[in-house]
């Protein structure tokens, strides 16, 4: 599906900037975007190694242990099923501790422990719950758009923090409703 | 309020070392060795930036995307949604490193500080690789059938689409 659309791309791109008369920008922008790739990695790629940094102190301090905790009894009222066995039940909080976190690297891994809990459940319902809370982001510090805005100039690059809470607790809140409507149709 | 935002990195560090030492948790030690795992992660989605950049960078040039836009502003415009970040939007659910490329782009081209930069900026701290967390998930947990999580989860890709619209606009339009 990728090479799929990656070869659309480079095909489209290259038939409409024949018909719109834009190839000389559209061959020279080939390269420069290989070169704003290395670049970005520079620029962006400090701020991104120390969040990286100050995620490693926080995991270790048992901050995210704390948090999924804190987070059981709320989890165990989306997911009654789960609420059942400690065991899926303690991935699932450590995936969504994690996710609040921003500590990808821990949210996979105990994401899918939980996701194989509840399929061994037979908890269908809970399973889809589990991916859409997992694909509508609910992360605390948005730190590597924030990297990026840091490179890019920003003057406070940290100061969309909160229309970034506002948008995610938004789009989770649509991801549960839908949940709740889709699950009763869907039969 | 704005200040504290601006020191919302500082402070937040001196919470975790603070909490760090009364863990006895070796601070320095902890950070170096995060910022491998950081260095681990830019190594990583660095290939396939190489090859998203001039892909997002050619069709940019292209001037597909404007087409994109005139055909899909009637609809945008409906849901409060600059038509800017169109190829942002359709990338999103798709491909993590495409999407950070075309906000890349976007934030350079109109400026950090700029409402279409921001809500840029905002779309892709308020979402996630829709396809892909699908794609693992159900993989792993060796099921077949997605049933509703790819309705339910477009949901809430285009709820956050819209809210991070409308709150930019709100804050700094």
């Amino acid at each position: 599906m990728f090479s799929f659309l990656l070869l659309s791309i480079f095909l489209l791109s290259t038939l409409f900037s024949l018909y719109f008369g834009t190839s000389g920008e559209t061959g020279s922008s080939l390269f420069e975007g290989a070169e704003k790739a290395l670049a970005f990695c520079l620029s962006a790629g400090g701020g991104i190694c120390l969040w990286s940094a100050v995620m490693e102190v926080m995991e270790r301090c048992g901050m995210a242990s704390a948090l999924s905790k804190a987070l059981r009894p709320l989890l165990g009222r989306l997911f009654p099923c789960a609420s059942g066995d400690s065991q899926t039940m303690a991935a699932l909080s450590q995936n969504v501790s994690a996710n609040l976190l921003g500590l990808g690297n821990a949210a996979t891994p105990a994401g899918i422990r939980a996701a194989r809990g509840l399929a061994g459940l037979g908890a269908e319902d809970e399973l889809c719950l589990l991916v859409v809370l997992n694909t509508a982001s609910i992360q605390l510090i948005p730190s590597t758009i924030a990297a990026v805005r840091a490179s890019q100039g920003a003057v406070s690059a940290f100061d969309i923090t909160p229309a970034v809470w506002i948008s995610s607790v938004l789009s989770v809140c649509a991801g549960l409703g839908a949940a709740a409507v889709l699950r009763r149709l869907w039969r | 309020m704005k200040s504290l935002l601006d020191l919302m990195a500082p402070v937040l560090i001196c919470c975790v070392c603070i909490v760090a030492a009364f863990r006895g948790v070796d601070i320095y030690e902890a950070m170096v060795c995060g910022a491998k795992k950081g260095l681990r992660v830019v190594l990583d989605i660095l290939p396939a930036l190489i090859v998203l950049f001039p892909a997002i960078s050619i069709l940019r040039a292209s001037g597909l995307p404007e087409l994109l836009c005139r055909l899909l502003s009637p609809v945008f415009g409906l849901l409060g949604i600059p038509e800017e970040t169109a190829l942002l939007l359709l990338l999103r659910p798709m491909s993590g490193s495409g999407a950070l490329a075309a906000a890349t782009e976007l934030i350079g081209q109109y400026g950090a500080d700029s409402l279409i930069g921001r809500t840029a900026a905002v779309m892709i701290g308020s979402s996630e690789t829709t396809f892909y967390v699908i794609a693992v998930y159900f993989a792993a947990a060796g099921v077949k059938n997605s049933r509703w999580a790819v309705p339910a989860a477009l949901c809430a890709d285009l709820a956050c689409f819209i809210s991070s619209a409308w709150i930019c606009r709100l804050l700094w339009g």
